[in-house]
């Protein structure tokens, strides 16, 4: 069975079905799972939900992918999803009668182009002063919380201007707004990566730094960009997040969504060595991610359980990645020695 | 010492923290009035007594060159438990401590047996910590749990006068005792000097012999047990459990480690910096607090500031050393 | 040198890892009081097997003998409590602890429990007193120098117990005085009564030291012999595996004359058709004093349309180091580099690929294959890098170019889309070859290109070097097979021990005066 065989050489196959999984567990044991109901207009549902809350995570998920397969790593996101959800709703905030501050339109670019500055902060630290990923987005990610604070006053911003509610809470034909936006990024970050060299000077460059060098890559400007462009899609993330509850709390806002997210990617095929990397992958991660997390919310679990779950799949996953556990396991079935 | 070798490179570092303290210290009294003051001195270690703790040892961490981002969490779930213990399960605290320093320990011991064994970055696992422990923390309680133990209503309001009306509480006692340890193990143990060579050349460290396994994997759980420890003192300072708490805390860990000279790449370092580092941290937050105007959050984004400086200077200190001797690949 | 028992014997070690004999039956004898050097070429087993002594492997077959006694050391570690110590080439040492610190550490002198600094401060003063070495012991070791350093490790190394010191390549980081301040060391050592087993490529070095060489090739042993019996010449005809009669001053196989005399008359620039190409263009690529210290000597390069400029020099001597200073992988710290008679500031791989210039590196594996990445993707991945990401060369495109390179090339391979990794090692240096080809380079340096493939890619990867030559490119072409030069090259540049001593041409393209040259005669 040939077909078989390259059926599940495809990266895609084992989330696919891993997600597969999961929602033939929801099918047999929660009650109305798939179940789906028109209101106005707009489908409603557990489905749904899940496409409409992971949409902030599958936005981020397709940056960190990218910087990921660099062999990097971006744990500011949350933090950078908080800023832009501050700026934008500092920026509109409105009366009651719904009058921006602002045009919309102005606070929307503003609240990305001020993400985008913050991912060439982390692009600098990395690639020019050649300081290591985790520690460089750790800055950030500490201190963007404070800056995000610092934007909405430390206090809960809101919003009055209803053309901005499109965003999180929006329908079009039907779907939540939110999935057309993930659709496009989706869409255009491919065809950036596919029908232009990015995509294989980036898996060049998390494949093996120096050849890529070697080979006449500019890695440098490569890392540079590709962390700008993880800000960008955490700036666009924030925008929804702030659209969704038509508020910004700099405090809470996208807390956690940095584990995600990485946690999305990585179970989408992604390597965290780098190299190779899987956009679609990704977003079937993300979809588990947050079908889980619907899973033990519809099971009355105390949702903090879920980060529970995450940790250790984060663990499991770490270890099967690790090239020393599978040798060691391989070890297992018969040593060999091997030319030093 | 003679005055000389206290300004020997390997000082310099530790010596710079202390004059930027210094410096902190004096503008805060020259600009605010009430500033100068022994009690004010001392607070930094009575507010700080946690952070000392935890960044003893962090410090031992980094030096290794690893990073442990569970600490803060750590802390969080070891003043969740200590609380849930103490008022739900009515527990005596001659068991409660005990119990939950393991706890600290065992966690501690698990991350670092995955990293050492399975060769995982340290961030990835402990980054994970970080979530494990902190949902453990829901777990335990979604609500703040008061604690009305005797014995730690006695510790919060206790005060042992030092002098004239200045005073200190007993978590400071116990942070102080922590970092003259911690001062003692790196200096004159066999595990603290291979901590350092671990963090020099580790491949070095195994070919001389050294116990690198072990002690890396020591390394973590001794992390793990500095938080439950900051975490127990810390509900001294409280007398409560809240999941919410330490949120962010790594960093400021890393930060006064950092700060302190310590160097992120590992092999370099000082717990005494260390210290001297929770003294710009904790200064800081009192000038903002004496200033009255900012907004405290600005101590994030001042501590991220200041991590940034250091790190920046770690860099082009390591660049301009580094580029003397260059490896050369197989020679022909 | 003493006439005693040796200290340690090797009986006739074998060992074999999958699909590599490393050791045949190899003999080895070292005595008391001698400096004896161990010498060959690459995968000669030099390293296995001190390896084997050592106890980092354990042989297949053969015996070792310490003082007459069989032994088996299982590690290392095992190997130090016999009294056989080992400093290797990479200083292992921990450049932030102290002098003393790095020479006791692990057995570091107690008083009450606690590390007693004072006392191990003053131990180590003495220890390296031993060594004629008087330094604060106190500072941190990357405060010195690497010769230094280099003692340090001896001296960690060296106490009552120690009978025999492997010194696994002390030299290569070390300048002429640091050189002599370490032979100091030794010869006091060697004339206590230490077995000291030396591993080096440097020749002169090994005429300066030592007592007795040992040779190896091939993983078979060629012969011991006492230093001042075995003349230069000798030495080097036996590493490289033959008599040195056989070594011929023919020039057969050597290149035709250079094409561009034959056409001398055609471009109207000569009268007389031997004067040889007009001068007045400029070479391709001019390197003017170019060097950097610590990896090489300053040298001056030439290299004119349809040259092939032969690199010829032992192990160590220094002909990576000088290509990698051609295509801007290193630095250089002083001269000039210039391309078609144009100052190049080539600070970069990818300067010197958008200058024209191409290079095959002789480590595949870590700085040229991309494993996981497809066989096409890996043939135009410079091509690409060069067009830029935006003009991005479609699967099909790809697919065409690689086709037509594996082709000509003939790259054995089922699909150009399978994985890099897959391919033999032939394959994959013909794969490297081919991306830089498809990048239409004016100069293409290559490195051992031919070192560790079968005998047909071999002849084919010089076809193409010949081919190249005739389409009027330079091409600068490493190698350490003598046969492989002299068959390809136009000139040859030699080089010992990190500089480069010479350029033969014409006549003197021959095996012999090429092995002269190496060893000083010329």
């Amino acid at each position: 069975m040939a077909w078989l065989n390259t059926l599940t050489r495809r990266k895609i196959f084992w989330p696919l079905v891993a997600l597969a999984f999961l929602l033939a567990f929801n099918l047999f044991f929660t009650p109305n799972f798939f179940s789906v109901e028109i209101k106005q207009g707009h489908l409603y549902g557990n489905v749904i939900d899940i496409l409409k809350n992971g949409a902030p995570i599958m936005l981020l998920a397709v940056g960190l992918t990218l910087v990921i397969a660099t062999k990097g790593i971006d744990i500011s996101v949350g933090s950078v999803v908080a800023i832009s959800a501050g700026v934008v709703a500092m920026l509109i905030g409105g009366d009651l009668k719904g009058n921006p501050k602002y045009p919309i339109a102005f606070a929307m670019s503003a609240a990305v182009l001020v993400s985008v500055a913050a991912g060439m902060w982390n692009g600098m630290l990395v690639s020019w002063v050649g300081m290591q990923p985790i520690i460089a987005t750790l800055i950030l990610s500490v201190a963007g919380r404070g800056i995000a604070m610092v934007t909405t006053n430390a206090m809960v911003v809101w919003l009055y201007a209803n053309p901005f509610a499109l965003l999180g809470q929006g329908y079009l034909l039907g779907l939540p707004f939110s999935i057309y936006m993930v659709a496009v990024l989706l869409l255009l970050t491919w065809l950036a990566m596919r029908r232009t060299a990015l995509g294989l000077f980036i898996e060049a460059v998390g494949i093996n730094p120096t050849a890529s060098r070697f080979a006449g890559i500019n890695a440098k400007n490569l890392i540079f960009w590709v962390y700008a462009f993880s800000g960008f899609c955490a700036g666009v993330s924030g925008l929804v997040v702030c659209s969704t509850v038509m508020s910004a709390d700099g405090n809470n806002a996208g807390l956690g969504y940095e584990m995600d997210a990485i946690l999305a990617v990585v179970i989408g095929g992604t390597s965290m060595n780098g190299g190779k990397f899987y956009l679609f992958g990704s977003m079937v991660g993300a979809l588990i991610v947050q079908t889980l997390t619907t899973t033990i919310y519809a099971f009355n679990v105390p949702p903090e359980i879920a980060q529970v779950v995450k940790a250790l799949v984060v663990w499991t996953v770490s270890l099967l990645q690790s090239a020393s556990f599978r040798a060691k396991v391989a070890g297992l079935f018969g040593k060999r020695e091997v030319a030093a | 010492m003679k005055l000389k070798s206290l300004f020997s490179p390997k000082n310099l570092p530790t010596i710079v923290t202390l004059g930027l303290f210094v410096l902190m210290f004096g503008l805060g009294s020259v600009s605010f009035r009430g500033f100068f003051s022994l009690q004010n001195f001392l607070n930094l270690f009575i507010d700080n007594a946690y952070l000392i703790i935890i960044a003893v040892g962090m410090t031992f961490v980094i030096i290794s060159g690893g990073i442990d981002l569970s600490v803060g969490s750590m802390l969080a779930l070891s003043t969740m438990v200590t609380s849930s213990l103490l008022e739900k399960s009515r527990w005596d605290p001659l068991y409660v401590i005990p119990v939950v320093l393991l706890m600290g320990v065992a966690l501690g011991l698990f991350m670092g047996w995955l990293i050492q064994t399975f060769d995982i970055p340290p961030f990835i696992i402990t980054l994970a910590g970080l979530y494990l422990a902190r949902g453990l923390c829901y777990v335990v309680s979604i609500d703040t749990i008061g604690i009305t133990h005797p014995f730690w209503q006695a510790m919060a309001s206790s005060a042992i006068p030092i002098s004239g009306n200045s005073f200190i509480s007993p978590s400071v006692i116990v942070a102080v005792v922590i970092l003259i340890a911690g001062m003692y193990v790196s200096r004159f143990t066999k595990f603290g000097r291979t901590v350092f060579a671990i963090g020099g050349n580790e491949q070095s460290a195994v070919l001389m012999g050294l116990p690198v396994a072990r002690t890396k994997i020591l390394l973590y759980a001794f992390s793990g047990f500095c938080s439950a420890l900051a975490g127990i003192v810390f509900t001294f300072y409280t007398l409560s459990g809240y999941a919410l708490n330490g949120r962010g805390m790594e960093m400021d860990a890393i930060a006064t480690v950092v700060i302190g000279g310590t160097l992120l790449s590992g092999g370099v370092g000082s717990v005494l910096g260390t210290l001297f580092g929770v003294f710009v941290y904790g200064t800081i937050q009192v000038l903002i607090v004496f200033q009255g105007t900012l907004n405290s959050w600005w101590t994030r984004i001042a501590i991220g500031f200041l991590v940034f400086v250091f790190c920046l200077l770690q860099r082009l200190f390591e660049v301009r050393k580094g580029g003397r001797r260059r490896k050369s690949s197989a020679a022909v | 040198m003493s006439d005693n028992a040796p200290i340690v014997e090797l009986k006739k070690i074998c060992k074999t890892f999958p699909g590599v004999k490393a050791l045949s039956s190899v003999d080895f004898r070292l005595f008391p009081g001698e400096v004896h050097a161990l010498m060959g070429q690459n995968g000669a087993g030099k390293s296995t097997l001190v390896k084997v002594l050592t106890g980092v492997y354990r042989q297949d077959s053969g015996e070792i003998l310490l003082e007459g006694k069989p032994i088996r050391p299982d590690s290392p570690l095992a190997a130090q409590k016999l009294g056989i110590n080992t400093v290797y080439q990479e200083i292992n040492l921990c450049l932030n602890l102290s002098v003393a610190e790095n020479i006791f550490i692990g057995r570091e002198p107690k008083r009450l429990g606690r590390i007693d600094w004072k006392t191990m401060n003053g131990k180590a003063e003495e220890v390296l007193k031993r060594l004629n070495i008087n330094i604060d012991v106190t500072k941190i070791l990357s405060s010195y120098s690497i010769a230094v350093q280099q003692m340090v490790a001896i001296s960690r190394v060296l106490d009552s117990s120690s009978k025999v010191l492997i010194l696994d390549e002390p030299t290569s980081s070390l300048d002429e005085t640091e050189v002599a301040q370490l032979f100091k060391v030794i010869k006091k050592l060697r004339d206590e009564g230490m077995a000291i087993l030396f591993i080096t490529h440097f020749l002169d070095q090994t005429y300066q030291i030592s007592d007795r060489i040992t040779v190896l090739k091939n993983g078979e042993f060629v012969g011991e012999y006492e230093t001042g019996n075995l003349p230069k010449l000798e030495l080097i005809a036996k590493m490289l595996g033959k008599e040195l009669s056989e070594f011929s001053y023919t020039t057969s196989g050597a290149r035709e004359k250079k094409p561009d005399t034959a056409d001398d008359t055609a471009a109207g620039t000569a009268d007389d058709p031997a004067a040889g190409p007009a001068d007045d263009t400029a070479p391709l690529l001019e390197a003017k004093n170019l060097g950097l210290r610590g990896s090489i000597a300053p040298f001056d390069i030439a290299l004119r349309e349809g040259d092939v400029l032969g690199f010829a020099g032992l192990l160590g001597s220094g002909r990576t180091e000088t290509a990698r200073l051609l295509f801007g992988i290193d630095a250089a710290d002083q001269g000039d580099l210039a391309v078609k008679g144009k100052k190049a500031g080539i600070s970069s791989p990818r300067g010197a690929m958008m200058a024209g210039m191409g290079f095959c590196s002789e480590d595949r594996k870590n700085e040229g294959i991309f494993a996981e990445l497809s066989i096409r993707e890996n043939i135009i991945l410079a091509l690409q890098a060069k067009m830029g990401a935006s003009k991005y060369l479609s699967t099909k495109k790809q697919l065409e170019i690689a086709e037509e390179l594996i082709a000509s090339l003939r790259i054995v391979t089922p699909s150009a889309n399978g994985e890099a990794k897959q391919l033999s090692g032939g394959n994959q240096q013909k794969l490297l070859l081919a991306r830089w080809l498809c990048t239409n380079p004016i100069i293409l340096i290559l490195d051992e290109p031919t070192r560790g493939i079968d005998v047909g890619a071999k002849l084919e990867i010089m076809e193409q070097i010949l081919n190249l030559s005739r389409k009027g490119l330079g091409v600068v072409f490493i190698s350490s097979e003598f046969e492989e030069l002299l068959r390809c090259s136009t000139k040859i540049a030699v080089f010992r021990d990190k500089v480069k001593i010479a350029e033969l041409e014409g006549e003197d393209m021959n095996e012999r005066t090429i092995m002269q040259t190496i060893a000083g005669g010329r």
